[in-house]
């Protein structure tokens, strides 16, 4: 993995809109489709008003809400807005995320013919009790025939999202769900443990103490079973909650986050970061057509961060992957020497099975990645 | 001198008087009566900038008596603890007179008693005034019963008063005129006069406050201190009414203020006789002890970027307080400190409590200790009041601690619990005394180190809060004192290292390691906590690591949010101390001190 193919932006754009509500989900989206027109339009002014500052990117990440709510031609309108005012290359990644009750052949195949190569879909569960804990409102049936027809479709990388750590759910039945997912080789694998937030519907449940959250124990089983079941698959864990079938299947959208790689996100409540500052959308669809129709740009907010915040941040991402962090590279950009600081806490914690330190890279160990926040505040 | 009167107010700690003595500088009209609050807190402002309280040590009331004559009261106040017993016995040597102040609802206290002996002990003149006699508790025939049975004075000459609703003030002030003698000396005769108190003026150093027994002080003078020595040019003595009110001399039978050119209160010694260089009194005024410190602890900043300040702020308190001692001391697990010298616990709790309110300052404190006597093999006798200077113990031939009479006032149901209580903390020698029916004055002789501990919290609660408490300090016994090491995980906490007795060791290393294993949260790896004499465990016990923390999702570009909230979790590990590897709150050496009441 070099490091050059990632010092290019990358470009997400958010979709902010869903058919219904999924329990657990805090993104920002609505559901009443009516002002798509409006958003659409408003999405193709605030492109044009960062075309002084991004020229190419080499990532695309359409993600939301729910883009497979929109139609082909509205997301033919978005991948045309993007090509006519943006560099797009060749062996740009482009990723669409998808429910799998909307993924029927034709409309596969025509993300396929939009350049679109790399496909998300949210599966979550097999198990269909899940997913009506969840609220996701397709089935198990359903999520099976999306994957083989996105396979017909030609998608050569296809990635799944699954949720595990269900209040109740045993973990025999998570395994069930994990052995499913291999029986199509996706490319790669998001595993959340389900975090329940206030402001969503199972955060009110639990509120009011109709729900109970996993103890770390649990947690704890649940993570390391799933990082042994799918590397013993071959799969390489090389985040907290990701799985790749090849390290170049990784997402290499996502990666920029994690490397102060500058990254531009549309759409309300999307984030942004380049130059040291990070700036964000109104989560607001009503507020962030109206700056746009006013010739304002939505943002809610910006940060600029000091070197002390960057580095922080570069510790706490590194730490969550399995490059990890290189002693050389930490030091060249951040300014800080991690062995001349930190060397006996680091020792310790190699001691502790919980990182290792080998060719000049910190890298965690899986019981390492279980604990990645508290390891980033040695 | 025949219109003068010199007299200090006795209490236990709350029986009222500072409310009394407010009371009566507002009776005496000091200044009339309707600009008497703007004054006050006129006064208070400025007193407040320089640094000092309008709590002065000595106040002088002018009060025109009911035989129509003027007459000077001179107030001296005492503190209201064991700790400051010294002090008290300067303050009343100072005095032919005390009002001895009895809280009507609760009657006489350790305290109350331990006053009245030391104001018998000076020959004065006793006046006891029930005060709080508005209370709907008050019980003032019980108290006179008490005053009869147990302190031995007629309660007949008691003064019922308010001191909150300024009832009987009057005469109380018509008492001290009538029933306190009038001071004598010899005006004429070399200058002697007694230091009670001394406090620190940024603008004009060190003012003394004294009692002039003989002789006469002015402006210009050159004193001398008897007992250290030193010479100083007077550059003004007065009186303290609500400010300081210069005067051309002090004579005889006066008490009022001298200002001396004295840098620091360390300079000048409590209880110290002060004389003229040319012609000096034929020697020191009786009664003289330096006030050395028995309790001693480390002062640690939590932010080692604080130690400058810490230094600051203690060289600056201890300006005001001479008792007080401090000198350097690390620890590996806490940095550059101080280490600590008070005149007891509750001389520690105030130096604390200043530190942190008035400096503004975060500070951990070491275990106190008292100051332990080893004998060597060499035959060299070492005291030791800090952990880390136990000497080695195969060259110790013989340990010894301070032993103290501690002195208990409580109602007798309570006897059963305080003796155990008493004999659990190694007393011995007991004496018991029934004052009055119902009500128990027992004396132990014990260690000093376990009254430390905490025997006063306990004794509080086995009496629910009737139980009172007095000490003196009587002598060094012999012991078997060992140091105790706190190890975690295998580095050992020297802030957390303590002198103990050899038969508590096992039970204080079987807490520390309990109190630590609530206190310190679980971390990614095992913690093992151990207590030790020399390479001996004699107590362990492990806090398990925690296995799982990280969050799943750290999506969408939103990276602050997690960021945020890993900064805050950051933040309260810094207020951590760093021990090895492992981080401990400053909630676990604070726990190290308190022990759980069986």
């Amino acid at each position: 993995m070099t490091d050059s193919i990632h010092d290019m932006p990358g470009l997400y754009i958010h979709v902010p809109y869903c058919r219904s509500k999924c329990k657990y989900c805090n993104f920002y989206s609505v559901t009443n489709t009516a002002t798509i027109p409006h958003f659409l339009t408003a999405l193709e002014t605030e492109l044009a008003l960062y075309r002084p500052s991004f020229d190419t990117f080499d990532t695309l990440y359409i993600g939301g809400g729910t883009p497979s709510v929109l139609t082909i031609r509205q997301l033919e309108r978005i991948m045309s807005s993007v090509r006519t005012m943006y560099t797009l290359p060749g062996s740009a990644e482009i990723t669409i995320e998808t429910n799998p009750g909307d993924a029927d052949f034709d409309f596969m195949q025509a993300l396929r013919t939009m350049g679109i190569n790399r496909l998300t879909i949210g599966v979550q569960s097999f198990d269909n009790d899940v997913l009506s804990f969840l609220g996701r409102r397709h089935t198990a049936e359903e999520a099976i025939s999306a994957l083989e027809t996105a396979r017909k479709a030609g998608f050569e990388n296809v990635g799944l999202d699954l949720i595990s750590c269900v209040p109740g759910q045993r973990i025999e039945k998570w395994m069930d769900t994990l052995d499913r997912a291999l029986t199509f080789t996706p490319e790669h694998l998001s595993c959340y443990e389900l975090t329940i937030e206030p402001g969503t519907a199972l955060g009110r449940a639990l509120q009011r103490g109709l729900l109970s959250v996993a103890d770390e124990q649990r947690q704890y089983e649940f993570f390391m079973k799933t990082s042994e079941i799918l590397e013993d698959a071959g799969y390489i864990h090389y985040e907290v909650s990701n799985f790749a079938r090849d390290i170049s299947f990784s997402s290499r959208h996502n990666q920029k986050y994690w490397n102060h790689v500058p990254y531009l996100g549309l759409g309300p409540a999307a984030h942004s970061f380049a130059d040291n500052t990070r700036w964000w959308n109104h989560r607001s669809l009503s507020r962030y057509i109206s700056d746009i129709d006013n010739g304002n740009r939505p943002i809610d907010d910006s940060e600029y961060l000091s070197e002390d915040q960057l580095r922080f941040e570069a510790l706490y991402l590194g730490l969550r992957t399995k490059r990890g962090i290189n002693i050389n590279d930490f030091k060249k950009r951040y300014h800080y020497d991690l062995y001349g600081h930190k060397g006996k806490i680091l020792d310790t914690l190699v001691k502790e099975c919980l990182i290792t330190n080998r060719n000049g890279y910190i890298v965690p160990t899986r019981r390492g990645l279980a604990v990645a926040d508290t390891l980033s505040l040695l | 001198m025949n219109n003068t009167r010199n007299f200090s107010i006795i209490a236990h700690i709350d029986h009222g008087k500072s409310t009394l003595a407010d009371r009566m500088i507002q009776y005496a009209g000091v200044i009339d009566e309707r600009t008497f609050k703007d004054q006050i807190l006129d006064s208070m402002d400025i007193e407040r900038e320089r640094g000092i309280t309008i709590k002065s040590q000595a106040i002088t009331l002018p009060y025109c008596a009911r035989d129509g004559k003027e007459y000077i009261l001179n107030l001296i106040d005492t503190p209201g603890h064991v700790d400051f017993s010294y002090e008290v016995s300067r303050s009343l040597a100072s005095c032919e007179g005390v009002l001895l102040l009895i809280d009507a609802a609760q009657g006489v206290q350790a305290q109350t008693v331990a006053n009245l002996y030391m104001a018998m002990e000076h020959d004065l003149e006793i006046i006891p005034v029930i005060n709080k006699i508005d209370l709907p508790s008050a019980d003032i025939d019980n108290v006179m019963e008490q005053i009869d049975t147990e302190l031995g004075l007629d309660p007949y000459t008691s003064l019922p008063c308010s001191a909150k609703l300024g009832t009987g003030i009057e005469d109380i002030l018509e008492a001290i005129v009538q029933r306190i003698p009038p001071p004598e000396g010899n005006p004429e005769a070399p200058l002697a006069g007694l230091i009670f108190d001394a406090h620190y003026d940024p603008y004009r150093g060190t003012v003394i406050y004294g009692r002039i027994f003989d002789g006469a002080v002015k402006g210009g003078d050159t004193v001398r201190f008897v007992h250290t020595q030193t010479t100083y040019k007077v550059e003004e003595v007065g009186r303290f009414l609500l400010a300081r009110q210069k005067k051309d001399k002090l004579s005889a039978g006066d008490v009022g203020y001298i200002i001396a050119g004295i840098k620091t209160v360390s300079d000048v010694n409590i209880g110290d006789t002060i004389t003229l260089d040319a012609t000096p009194c034929e020697g020191p005024l009786p009664g003289f002890k330096e006030a050395k410190p028995v309790v001693f602890a480390s002062v640690y900043p939590i932010a080692s970027d604080d130690y400058e300040e810490l230094a600051v702020a203690l060289e600056k308190y201890k300006l005001n307080d001479a008792s007080f001692t401090f000198q350097k001391d690390s620890s590996v697990a806490l940095g550059q400190g101080f280490r600590c010298g008070f005149l007891g616990l509750l001389h520690l709790d105030i130096v604390q409590e200043r530190l942190e309110r008035e400096y503004d300052l975060s500070i951990i404190l070491s275990v106190p200790s008292v100051k332990y006597r080893f004998t060597l093999e060499s035959g060299e006798t070492v005291d030791v009041d800090n952990p880390a200077y136990f000497p080695d113990p195969t060259m110790i031939t013989a340990s010894n601690e301070p032993y103290i009479r501690a002195t208990m006032m409580f109602p007798e149901c309570y006897l059963g619990a305080v003796m155990k209580l008493c004999r659990e903390k190694r007393g011995d020698n007991s004496t018991l005394n029934y004052p009055s029916p119902g009500r128990i004055e027992l004396a132990f002789e014990m260690p000093l180190a376990e009254v430390i501990y905490d025997f006063y919290d306990r004794l509080k609660t086995i009496t629910q809060g009737y139980g009172s408490f007095d000490y003196d300090l009587i002598d060094y016994r012999a012991s078997d004192i060992v140091l105790l090491d706190i190890l975690v995980n295998g580095d050992k906490v020297d802030a957390l290292a303590q002198m103990v007795h050899r038969d508590r060791a096992r039970a204080r290393g079987l807490l520390a390691c309990e109190k630590l294993k609530e206190e310190i949260p679980r971390q990614m790896f095992k913690i093992a906590i151990q207590g030790a004499i020399g390479n001996q465990i004699i107590s362990r016990t492990t806090i398990s690591p925690f296995r799982k923390d990280v969050t799943a999702k750290c999506y969408g570009g939103d990276i602050t949010r997690k960021r945020k909230l890993l900064e805050k979790q950051k933040k309260g590990k810094k207020r951590m101390k760093m021990v090895g590897n492992v981080a401990i709150p400053q909630s676990a050496f604070v726990a190290i001190l308190k022990s759980e009441t069986d």
